[in-house]
């Protein structure tokens, strides 16, 4: 018996209930690893609570070829994750990788996608990037329910782009870190990390935790917490509003980027990306926008009511692209930061996982530095 | 079976899935719809369970009918009107053409 008042010794304490801490602690824990999630209550910002559900590979990755592969490298990986979850827990997540369009109205718009998606391809070489542009009537082959909106010209269309339902995703994560034998300690906010001989003991409003090893998957929680540990990541909150309809026989074959259709029948619109510091209030004029864009894009869409909206926080760096970081001051103490929860949640729980147990990092990681954004440029 | 409880006022005859029923004036189309019999007005649109009205007071969507070529109408907040088609509604709502 542990004296009392000492802290509960892990191997890791991972920070974070949302998308990312629990996806590394599934992969912890399949290395035999201890371990434990600290998390909030429910009055702090749950950006895991609001995602829309993409798992979206096109265009990702601008500037970093290396995101473009992790991307990749977790989408590859979803079947199979999906999968564990639901023999593990009964929860069907609701994978599926149809393939994914970008609908491009007018021609603008696909002037501005191929400028944008010629360069990621670019910058990856020009090899293996797999998403190409189809004309109207390609369209219409691919979505046989809809009626498309005159202004609709074309797509870019990737078959690595899917969706899940990222609640059920959500779900999922918890039940099977508590069936493998995982420690979730909610009303657990950090308030202190200090090195301890050869551990850290993390201090937190529910008593203390001791472990060698922690992973900062704490969302925008990351801005505080990070700094005094060596990892100071600009991270900022950029406000997405999503709206959803009353459920509908099915018309959306595969997600069209801003709009998708669940298994229940649900279609979703959203992706608004607005500057509003922690307000996550809803601001009607953006749900116009959204609401008008969806009509011009599919006008039979004006026929279905809505039923909720909701706003949440995206996580985003500068560039955008994700942060996996081990502090140079404090090894051990390691930060991920990246507003692709959903998408990344595979290759987190099989690589990512693998990294923080002591593998050498994968090679995509050298490019998620936190030096990247603090290096003055050459 | 349902019965009316006050049965005065003028009539309208109103048509449910092809029948024509008659209806009193002021009455909801759910009310009408229990009072003809009609049984299940809908089935859901995940599992497909038979459902039918059971707030009667516009707040738990049990009996969304397709009223007038409307679908999902909640028949509890709409009122008769003369010659007025309702149709039991199958799973999820269709979405329609372009409007």
């Amino acid at each position: 018996m542990p004296a009392p008042g000492a802290p509960r010794t892990f191997d890791v304490a991972v920070i974070g209930g949302g998308m990312i801490g629990p996806a590394v602690s599934l992969g912890l824990l399949e290395r035999g690893l201890r371990v434990c999630i600290l998390d909030e209550g429910d009055d702090v910002l749950r950006v895991a609570r609001g995602n829309f559900g993409l798992i979206w590979f096109q265009g990702k990755g601008f500037g970093m070829p290396r995101y473009v592969e992790w991307t990749r490298r977790s989408a590859m990986l979803y079947a199979d994750f999906a999968a564990e979850l639901k023999d593990s827990t009964g929860v069907d997540i609701g994978h599926a990788r149809p393939g994914g369009l970008e609908l491009l109205l007018g021609e603008d718009e696909l002037a501005h996608r191929q400028h944008y998606l010629g360069q990621i391809y670019q910058q990856g070489g020009g090899a293996n990037y797999e998403v190409e542009f189809i004309d109207r009537k390609q369209v219409a082959d691919m979505l046989p329910n809809v009626t498309l909106g005159e202004d609709v010209i074309g797509a870019s269309y990737s078959p690595l782009d899917g969706h899940v339902n990222p609640l059920f995703l959500l779900r999922a994560m918890h039940t099977r870190f508590q069936q493998a034998g995982g420690t979730y300690l909610p009303h657990h906010r950090v308030s202190g990390v200090r090195k301890d001989g050869d551990a850290y003991t993390l201090d937190t409003e529910g008593g203390s935790v001791s472990a060698p090893k922690v992973v900062i998957a704490a969302g925008h929680g990351l801005k505080t917490l990070g700094p005094p540990l060596g990892l100071d990541i600009p991270i900022r909150p950029q406000r997405g509003h999503i709206m959803v309809t009353e459920r509908a026989q099915p018309m959306l074959p595969m997600p069209i980027s801003a709009f998708r259709q669940t298994v229940e029948g649900s279609i979703m619109l959203g992706v608004s990306a607005e500057e509003a510091g922690y307000d996550d209030t809803i601001d009607t004029a953006t749900l116009h926008t959204i609401a008008a864009r969806a009509k011009r894009t599919m006008p039979q869409l004006g026929n279905l009511n809505i039923v909720r909206t909701w706003a949440a926080l995206r996580v985003l760096t500068p560039d955008k692209c994700p942060v996996y970081a081990e502090s140079d001051s404090h090894p051990g103490i390691f930060g991920i930061a990246s507003h692709s929860g959903v998408t990344l949640a595979a290759a987190n729980a099989k690589v990512t996982a693998g990294w923080i147990a002591g593998d050498p990092p994968p090679p995509e990681f050298e490019a998620f530095t936190v030096e990247r954004f603090h290096d003055a440029p050459a | 079976m349902m019965h009316r409880r006050n049965t005065a006022g003028e009539r309208v005859t109103i048509n449910i899935d092809g029948k024509n029923v008659e209806a009193v004036v002021g009455e909801s189309v759910a009310a009408a719809v229990l009072a003809a019999g009609a049984g299940a007005t809908r089935t859901t649109p995940v599992s497909g369970a038979p459902r039918a009205p059971y707030c009667m007071m516009g707040v738990c969507f049990e009996c969304l009918m397709d009223i007038d070529g409307i679908p999902n109408r909640q028949a509890c907040m709409v009122s008769v009107t003369p010659g007025m088609k309702i149709k039991r509604q199958a799973g999820a709502r269709t979405v329609g053409g372009a409007s």
